[in-house]
């Protein structure tokens, strides 16, 4: 408590993270970066998973629905692990940016574990013969993106922004027991669900062939997320100041400037915050 | 940390550990029902319910797949290892369904312990590898006569 005077880097970009005049520009520059990567992971990664990865030997073409089923299971979970981390921060610290950062995640999260679902759904049919069975896995997946619309909904439900903020973190924290059962549901239930496959680390059971375009295609899906959200951020952070200071002195240089194009670009040069 | 927020973690753990416990005895109470399906050892040890329908899981035992050549009617029996049971099912079969590949049938039992399946679904491993691998892979345990992992 005492040692404020010389504050450590890390608990300077943590504090900096939490102030948007200086988020706002800093996500702004990050977007375009991770929008690039996102692409230059995405086009490779579709070009070897659906042209250039050998047939599966029992499935035929069918099993390249995994490319985009596995990686969008994956981030699903992986979202939402990044809003309980959130969540804590938010009721522990009771910082806003942290409360911003769930509900700027939850659509992403629930438009994944819909992909996940529906891809499912999709492949399971000429598969297994069902578009749907109420196994352990598909059914904690199906939770999981319930716990995504209610949170999205309770947040939305109240008026105060901090109340909502708070309400929906608790939220996020408990959802959180459902994220070991949707990984380990295949392994405690028999399931109709296959096991886990790159997870497992004793022998390969997936052709390397077709494991790099999935691990390129899982880095592309994430890369996706960090865009989207900070977008969302953005869009969450003016919204909510739209009569706070450095809203009023964005737009004010905004105007001043002149406009060589629509988006905050050229408002972001020459306006420093440090 | 200051000791508010010592007191705001420490509450958040005791919330979270609180609804782990609550989550782990809810599902302990329901593992039965967690099952998607029962294995044929526990049909033939009477595990399995009477008269009412039911999953069974298990492997198609080679060369027990027989097919009624004027209709749908199919014929196969099913294992564990240890123990048969002989299903019957009349419609489309899944694209994976095949002799040593994983089955769950939905159904139930006549009074002869035939199990009268009325949807059939495959269980796809979680192997993925190409035809010339797999090959190989046949061609090496060409000997051993299990072919696949014990649970379907």
């Amino acid at each position: 408590m005492t040692e404020k005077r010389t504050m450590h880097p890390l608990l300077k970009w943590f504090y900096r993270l939490g102030a948007p005049a200086w988020f706002y520009p800093f996500a702004g520059k990050l977007l375009p970066w991770l929008g690039g990567l996102f692409l230059l992971l995405l086009v490779p990664g579709l070009y070897l998973g659906l042209w250039h990865a050998p047939a599966d030997y029992q499935q035929g073409d069918s099993f390249r629905i995994m490319y985009v089923h596995v990686p969008a299971a994956w981030l699903s979970m992986f979202v939402y692990f990044a809003m309980a981390v959130s969540a804590v921060i938010a009721l522990v610290w009771r910082v806003r940016m942290a409360e911003i950062m769930i509900i700027s995640s939850a659509p992403i999260g629930a438009g994944f574990a819909l992909i996940a679902l529906v891809s499912g759904a999709l492949w399971g049919k000429p598969m297994w013969g069902a578009w749907w069975v109420w196994d352990a896995r598909l059914t904690s997946e199906l939770i999981l993106l319930f716990i995504y619309l209610g949170i999205i909904a309770l947040y939305n439900a109240i008026d105060e922004r901090r109340s909502a903020g708070r309400a929906m973190s608790l939220l996020t924290l408990v959802g959180v027991v459902n994220l070991p059962i949707i990984h380990y549901s295949v392994v405690w239930w028999n399931t109709l669900h296959q096991g886990a496959t790159v997870s497992k680390f004793d022998t390969p059971s997936i052709h390397i062939d077709m494991l790099i375009p999935l691990l390129l295609m899982a880095a592309a899906f994430k890369v996706f997320y960090g865009w989207a959200m900070l977008l969302k951020m953005r869009a969450h952070l003016l919204e909510q100041d739209l009569h706070c200071g450095w809203v009023k002195e964005r737009i004010f240089n905004a105007q001043k400037m002149p406009r060589k194009n629509s988006t905050g670009r050229v408002a972001n040069q020459g306006h420093k915050h440090e | 940390m200051s000791p508010l927020r010592k007191k705001r973690l420490y509450t958040l753990l005791l919330l979270l550990s609180g609804v782990g416990l609550a989550t782990f005895l809810l599902l302990q109470a329901f593992s039965e029902n967690m099952m998607f399906y029962f294995s044929t050892s526990e049909v033939q040890q009477g595990k399995a319910p009477q008269g009412r329908d039911f999953r069974l899981g298990g492997l198609v035992v080679n060369g027990t797949v027989q097919r009624d050549p004027t209709s749908l009617k199919v014929r196969f029996d099913l294992t564990d290892g240890a123990a048969n049971v002989t299903v019957e099912y009349n419609g489309i079969l899944p694209d994976l369904f095949r002799e040593g590949q994983g089955i769950i049938a939905n159904g139930r039992l006549n009074a002869e312990g035939i199990f009268m399946a009325h949807e059939v679904l495959a269980k796809h491993d979680e192997n993925y590898m190409p035809p010339e691998v797999a090959d190989s892979l046949k061609q090496a345990a060409k000997n051993v006569p299990q072919p696949q992992q014990a649970t379907p």
